[in-house]
């Protein structure tokens, strides 16, 4: 019995270690980011790497998110005769909850492992350390650039994916399905508020800080981090421990959101 | 023979280190001074790799301190390390070149990041380097598309960019044949001509570095043993010095005994 305690005051213990060292971490890059000097190039590079790389795989889960929306949609709302408020249902759903998440989820395994895997290898081979030993500070040459990039895409990608994702659900609702064209733009346009774009925008800028900042800290701490693996298994530990934080962590924020701003 | 002169810049003094259960230095003693260069042996695995660490503000020792340039590492801030360390230049033990950036940009990093200088300057100045080191060609190449002794030649172009005040060399030849690691050191001889640095060297190639060294410490059960001149050294009658220097100079393969003895040791 002693024993489970012992284990989980360790298990606790590394826990709290561990989200220290990463509140640190993201405190100084967070610092990073808003003092001088500020550089361009950089930020346009990782930029095209988060952003511009996903926009293939944002336009196709956006489209059949938006299509497969409609369809259930169609057959929930028919029971209750109002097929009309299709073109509404799809869009609050998109732009409040589907866009956001999904684009995330997209986002962290196209590039939030990338990254931690990226950042994990350069620790490992000691290049990290070259750096420090050259008096360039690894956050803000390393970091910061990615931190920017995350904070500008993300938002970008989710409003592509709002938009695709509409057009599926036309495609289905309206061409397929044939509920009227008229009645689907009218009800979509009746219901979303500003504060719905608002709660989006939120939650998208949110979750690209968070992929970033989990991508990147457990990358940089991948020697500190007690995966149980060394080398290139401590890396692809590593980097499967990121993907799954940071979806975890986007749900659960999804959630806070949702019932703060709701 | 200088031993006596010039300021003590790294002092290392009762340093302590222990990683888990394991107590890798136990209180090492050593002085770097300005302008000499320091050469410091031992067996593989004996902590050399970590003192170096220690001069270079990556670790942090468990008791003692290691002072640079009089400031102790482990009470100085974030900005002031990063003062120190602009001083510096390092050529690590597997070059740890940037993987992901071509030669060129390696060498021109350090420029880039730390100088306002234009393209140009840094396209001269990079350039002359790359020469030195016999790499104008290798420009263009990535660091998995060269060779072992290319990759720590690309290092030494890197450490030596900004004319640093003190380098730092982690085994510079070893895994390099007997030609390419006399080119390491005919480049060093002539890049500390020229730039006038400290050097700190690690290195297994026994009796042709003691040239090129002021000072030799050996390192073994965790201290320094001693640190004195490559003539004393090899006539010290410290016993693990005299070992030392019977097993890396004397006529190895001359006699049965010794030959055994080497056996054991492997
Ligand atoms: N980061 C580390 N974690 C645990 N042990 C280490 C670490 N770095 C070095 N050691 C241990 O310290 C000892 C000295 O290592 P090192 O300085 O690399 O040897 P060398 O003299 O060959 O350079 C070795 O026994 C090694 O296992
Ligand atoms: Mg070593």
């Amino acid at each position: 019995m002693l024993k489970v305690f012992e284990k989980l005051g360790e298990r606790g213990l590394l826990f709290l270690e561990q989200a220290g060292r990463m509140g640190v971490f993201l405190g100084y890059c967070l610092f990073c980011l808003i003092s001088p000097p500020y550089k361009l190039r950089p930020v346009v590079r990782q930029i095209q790497f988060i952003g511009s790389r996903s926009v293939f795989v944002i336009l196709f889960t956006g489209a059949f998110t938006g299509m497969v929306l409609a369809l259930q949609g169609y057959y929930t709302l028919r029971k209750f005769g109002s097929e009309g408020l299709l073109g509404s249902a799809v869009a609050l759903s998109l732009i409040r909850e589907l866009g956001p998440v999904v684009a995330a989820l997209m986002v962290i395994g196209r590039a939030g492992s990338a990254i931690c895997a990226e950042i994990g290898i350069m620790r490992n081979s000691e290049q990290i350390d070259a750096l420090e030993c050259m008096a360039i500070d690894p956050c803000r040459y390393l970091m910061v650039p990615k931190f920017i990039a995350a904070v500008i895409s993300m938002p970008l990608l989710t409003f592509i994916f709002d938009v695709v994702g509409i057009i599926g659900g036309y495609l289905i609702g309206v061409v397929l399905l044939g509920v009227n064209a008229g009645t689907f733009w009218q009800s979509m346009y009746s219901s979303v508020a500003w504060q719905d774009v608002q709660m989006g925008l939120i939650k998208s800028l949110v979750f690209g800080l968070l992929i970033v900042w989990i991508a990147t800290a457990k990358g940089f701490y991948l020697h500190l981090e007690r995966t149980g693996g060394f080398g290139a298994e401590g890396v692809s530990r590593n980097t499967t421990n990121a993907v799954v934080l940071s979806s975890v962590s986007v749900l659960i924020w999804d959630y806070l959101i949702t019932s703060w701003m709701l | 023979m200088s031993e006596e002169q010039g300021n003590v810049v790294i002092e290392l003094a009762d340093v302590d280190k222990y990683f888990g259960r394991q107590h890798v230095l136990k209180g090492v003693n050593l002085q770097v001074r300005e302008g000499t260069t320091t050469l410091i042996v031992g067996a593989s695995g004996q902590g050399k790799s970590v003192i170096l660490k220690h001069m270079l503000g990556l670790i942090k020792p468990d008791g003692g301190k290691v002072e640079v340039f009089g400031k102790d590492l482990a009470r100085i801030s974030k900005k002031e390390l990063k003062e120190i360390r602009t001083q510096f230049g390092v050529l690590f033990q597997n070059a740890a070149l940037f993987d992901s950036m071509t030669v060129y940009d390696n060498v021109a990093l350090p420029l880039r990041e730390r100088t306002a200088a234009s393209a140009e300057k840094i396209r001269d100045n990079v350039m002359e380097k790359l020469a030195m080191m016999d790499l104008e060609n290798a420009g263009e190449k990535y660091p998995a598309q060269l060779s072992g002794g290319m990759q720590k030649r690309v290092g030494l172009a890197r450490a030596l960019v900004l004319s640093p005040k003190i380098v730092f060399f982690d085994e510079p030849t070893t895994g390099l044949d007997v030609h390419k690691s006399n080119e390491i050191y005919r480049l060093f001889y002539r890049t500390q001509e020229k730039l006038k640095y400290t050097a700190v060297i690690v290195s297994h190639d026994v009796p042709k570095i003691f040239k090129l060294a002021d000072a030799v410490a050996l390192i073994a059960d965790g201290v320094i043993q001693g640190c004195m001149s490559p003539e004393r050294f090899q006539l010290s009658d410290n016993p693990r010095i005299r070992d030392f220097v019977e097993t890396t100079m004397g006529p190895i393969y001359s006699s049965e005994k010794e030959e055994s003895s080497l056996y054991e040791t492997v």
